[in-house]
C-alpha cells in the first residue's frame, strides 16, 4: 500500500496553494461581510484550467480523478478560503458527472466546455422544502409538451443560483402515484436558468455568506428535450452518480477547513502569553489540538481511501459516506477548538476562526445529514433493517 | 535561440529551516523542497522570451539527487520544453555546477543561460559568474530588466545606489534579481503536458567533470534569538527611546 502522493498530486496541491495566496484572509472576511461572490477566485481557477480537473480530456478537462479533485478542494479550503472558496467552484468540479456518464456526445460537447472554461456557472437543484432528505418525495413537476418540458415547482437551498447560468435540475416527470417505485418517474435536466420564468430568492444564513443559497421558484420554465440527461424517468439513478464524488469532495473541504483552523489555533497558542507562559504550554490547550490533528488525519485517510475506491471503479458508497461523516465532525471540532483556544479573541471576526466555525456546520448538514449517513451504514454495511 | 535555465531544488522558502543537531548542515529529511525562487524568475523570463518569439527552445537543467526531476517538471509545467537532469548524490558546489553546466552548454549551444542570482539555501551567488568565466561569455548579473535585440542583450542591473544598464553581445549569462518578473502559476493543462515532456538523465562522469567538493563546511549554527521588543505608549516616548537608548537619531 502506497500512501505517498504522486508527483502530479503534489503539483496539484502546491499550485493550488500558491494560487490561493492571492486571496488572503482580508479577502474572505470582506466577501463574508459583504455577501459577495468570490468571482476572482472562480476566474483564477477557470483560467488555470482547474475547473476541469476531473472532466474528460476531449472536452477540455484534465482527465484526473476524484482523488486529485479532493486534494485540490482541500488545498483551497485550507488556504483560508474555507467553504466560501470551496463552494464557489464545488458544483463545477463534480456536478456534471451525470452528463459525463449519461450524456450523449452532443450534450457533452455542448455542456462541458463552457463550464470548464468558466464561461458558465452551474447550480444544483435537488432539495425541496417539503421533501427534505427524502429525495424521491420531491414535487417539482416537469411536464412533457411535445419537444419540451414545462416546469412548475420549488427548490430550496440551491447554492450559487444568484450567479449561475445553468441549473442541474431533478424534477418529477411522472406523478408518484403512477409509478411502481418512488425512485422512478424522476428526470434530470441540465438547462439554462431562465430568470424570466424562475425566481431566485436569497436565504440569509449562518455562514458562507459569500456563496449564496436560495429558494428557487419555477413558473413555467421551458426545457428543450435535448437538455434532459439520461432516459426519462431514470433521473434518480442518474443523479446517484454524482453523489459519491460530492461526498468525497465535501469531506476534503471539511478537512481543509479544519486544518486551517487548527493552524491558527496552533499559532495563537504559541504566541499568546498568560500567567507568564504561552497558553499552548498548558495541556488543556495542547491536548485538544493534538486530538483535532489526529482526527483530521484519520478522516483524511478515509477520504483518500474513498476517492481511490471511486477512481478505481470500486463500490465507494459506504466509504464516501463514512469519509464525509468523519471529516465533517473532525472539521467542526477543530474549528470549535480553534475558537476556544483564542478565548475572547476567538469570538472577534478579526481572528477569522469564528467564520470558520460558522462554515464548518455546512459539511455536517449537507449534502446529506449525519443521521442519514448513519442510516446508510446501518442498513447497507451492517445489514440492519432500513429505518427510514 | 535556445535558452538554458538551470533550476535548483532547495528547501521551500516557507519552511522554517532547522539546523541538524550535529551542526553539519540544515535538516532536509521530510522537509518540503521547491524550486529556488530566483530560478523560477529565470524560467519565467525564458518563457516570456519564447512567447515573444525570441527563443525557440527552453531547456531546464537541474543538478543533484534523482528528486531534482520534480524541480525540472515544475519548470516544464511553466513552459520549458525539455529537461536535463545531471544526477549525482555528491555535494555539488558552485565550481562543480559551473563546470557541469559548461559541459552541457558546449553540447547544447544555447544563446543565453539564465540563472538565479543566488540559491536561497547556501546564498553563494557564484555559479553564474563562474560559468561566464569558464565559457568566456559576457555576463549580466542581478538583472531586473532584459531585452534581446538581434545579437545584443540589454540588461538593467540593480547595483548599490541605483540601476545600471549594460549592453552585452550574445551568447550571454544572465542572473536574475527579484524584480525581473513575477513568475506565473502553472495551469493544470500545462502541468499535465509537462508530464509528457522528455527529461534526459546524465551523470557527471559522462560529462567528464570531477565534482569532488573543494570547500568544507566547518559548522552550521542557529542565528542568535532575537530579543523581545518593547511597546511604547506615545510618539514622544518613541523619539526619546530612539535618541537615548537606540541612539539612532
Ligand atoms: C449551506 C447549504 C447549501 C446547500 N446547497 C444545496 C444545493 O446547492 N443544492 C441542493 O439541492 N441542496 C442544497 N442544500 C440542501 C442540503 O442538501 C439539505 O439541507 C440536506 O440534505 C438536509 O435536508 P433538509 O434540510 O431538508 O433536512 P430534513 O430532511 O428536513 O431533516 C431535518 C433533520 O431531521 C433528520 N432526519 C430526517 N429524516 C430522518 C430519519 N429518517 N432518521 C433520522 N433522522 C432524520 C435529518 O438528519 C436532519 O437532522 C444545502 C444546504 C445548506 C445548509
Amino acid at each position: 500500500m502506497d500512501f505517498a502522493l504522486t508527483e502530479a498530486q503534489e503539483a496539484v496541491r502546491d499550485n493550488i496553494t500558491r494560487i490561493c495566496t492571492q486571496f488572503d484572509d482580508a479577502y474572505w472576511r470582506k466577501a463574508d461581510r459583504e455577501v459577495r461572490f468570490p468571482h476572482e477566485l472562480h476566474a483564477a481557477m477557470a483560467e488555470g484550467g482547474w475547473l476541469g480537473i476531473c472532466m474528460p480530456v476531449e472536452y477540455g478537462g484534465a482527465g484526473l480523478g476524484i482523488t486529485e479533485a479532493a486534494i485540490m478542494m482541500q488545498a483551497i479550503a485550507q488556504s483560508g478560503a474555507g467553504m466560501s472558496g470551496a463552494s464557489a467552484i464545488h458544483m463545477n468540479i463534480f456536478g456534471l458527472n451525470p452528463v459525463v456518464v449519461f450524456g450523449t456526445p452532443e450534450q457533452k460537447a455542448r455542456m462541458l466546455p463552457p463550464l470548464i472554461a468558466g464561461q458558465e456557472k452551474a447550480c444544483f437543484g435537488v432539495t425541496e422544502p417539503d421533501a427534505g432528505l427524502d429525495t424521491t418525495a420531491i414535487k417539482t413537476r416537469a411536464e412533457r409538451h411535445g419537444d419540451r418540458y414545462i416546469v412548475h415547482g420549488q427548490k430550496i437551498w440551491t447554492s450559487t443560483a444568484q450567479v449561475a447560468d445553468k441549473i442541474l435540475l431533478l424534477a418529477r416527470t411522472t406523478p408518484a402515484d403512477q409509478v411502481a417505485k418512488k425512485t422512478e418517474g424522476l428526470s434530470l435536466f441540465y438547462t439554462t436558468l431562465d430568470r424570466a420564468k424562475v425566481e431566485v430568492r436569497h436565504i440569509d444564513k449562518m455562514g458562507r455568506a459569500a456563496v449564496d443559497s436560495n429558494q428557487v421558484f419555477f413558473d413555467g420554465l421551458e426545457i428543450p428535450l435535448e437538455d434532459r440527461i439520461g432516459p426519462e424517468g431514470q433521473g434518480f439513478r442518474t443523479i446517484l452518480h454524482g453523489m459519491n464524488p460530492e461526498r468525497i469532495l465535501i469531506a476534503a473541504e471539511a478537512i481543509g477547513l479544519g486544518l486551517c483552523a487548527l493552524e491558527r489555533a496552533r499559532r495563537y497558542a504559541t504566541e499568546r502569553r498568560v500567567f507568564g507562559r504561552p497558553i499552548g504550554q498548558n495541556q488543556s490547550i495542547q491536548h485538544p489540538l493534538a486530538e483535532c490533528w489526529m482526527e483530521l488525519q484519520a478522516a483524511s485517510l478515509m477520504t483518500m481511501n474513498a476517492a481511490w475506491a471511486y477512481d478505481t471503479g470500486r463500490d465507494a458508497g459506504a466509504l464516501a459516506n463514512t469519509a464525509k461523516y468523519l471529516a465533517a465532525e473532525a472539521g467542526f471540532k477543530s474549528c470549535t477548538q480553534a475558537v476556544m483556544t483564542h478565548g475572547g479573541m476567538g469570538y472577534a471576526q478579526e481572528f477569522h476562526v469564528e467564520r470558520y466555525l460558522r462554515e464548518s456546520l455546512i459539511p455536517r448538514i449537507a449534502p446529506v445529514s449525519r443521521e442519514l449517513v448513519l442510516c446508510h451504514i446501518a442498513e447497507r454495511v451492517l445489514g440492519l433493517p432500513k429505518s427510514y | 535561440m535556445k535558452i538554458l535555465v538551470p533550476v535548483k531544488r532547495v528547501v521551500d522558502y516557507n519552511v522554517k529551516v532547522r539546523v541538524k543537531s550535529d551542526g553539519t548542515g540544515v535538516e532536509t529529511a521530510g522537509v518540503k523542497m521547491s524550486m529556488n525562487p530566483f530560478d523560477e524568475i529565470g524560467v519565467e523570463e525564458a518563457v516570456r522570451l519564447k512567447e515573444k518569439g525570441v527563443a525557440t527552445e527552453i531547456i531546464a537543467v537541474s543538478l543533484g539527487v534523482a528528486a531534482c526531476a520534480e524541480t525540472i517538471r515544475t519548470a516544464l509545467a511553466m513552459g520549458a520544453d525539455r529537461g536535463i537532469l545531471v544526477e549525482s548524490d555528491a555535494d555539488l558546489q558552485p565550481l562543480a555546477v559551473a563546470k557541469l553546466l559548461k559541459a552541457i552548454a558546449d553540447k547544447e549551444q544555447p544563446g543565453l543561460i539564465i540563472l538565479g542570482k543566488q540559491a536561497i539555501d547556501d546564498d553563494m551567488s557564484a555559479t553564474g559568474q563562474m560559468l561566464a568565466a569558464l565559457l568566456g561569455w559576457s555576463q549580466g548579473t542581478f538583472a531586473s530588466e532584459l531585452t534581446v535585440d538581434g545579437g545584443n542583450l540589454t540588461v538593467k542591473r540593480e547595483v548599490d545606489g541605483g540601476m545600471e544598464t549594460i549592453v552585452l553581445t550574445l551568447p550571454s549569462i544572465v542572473t536574475t534579481d527579484l524584480r525581473l518578473n513575477e513568475p506565473r502559476y502553472a495551469s493544470l493543462p500545462n502541468i499535465m503536458k509537462a508530464r509528457k515532456k522528455p527529461i534526459e538523465t546524465v551523470k557527471p562522469e559522462e560529462l567528464g567533470v570531477d565534482v569532488t567538493p573543494r570547500l568544507t563546511v566547518v559548522s552550521v549554527a542557529e542565528p542568535p534569538k532575537r530579543q523581545a521588543g518593547v511597546k511604547v505608549g506615545s510618539v514622544a516616548e518613541l523619539v526619546a527611546k530612539l535618541k537615548t537608548e537606540a541612539k539612532v537619531i
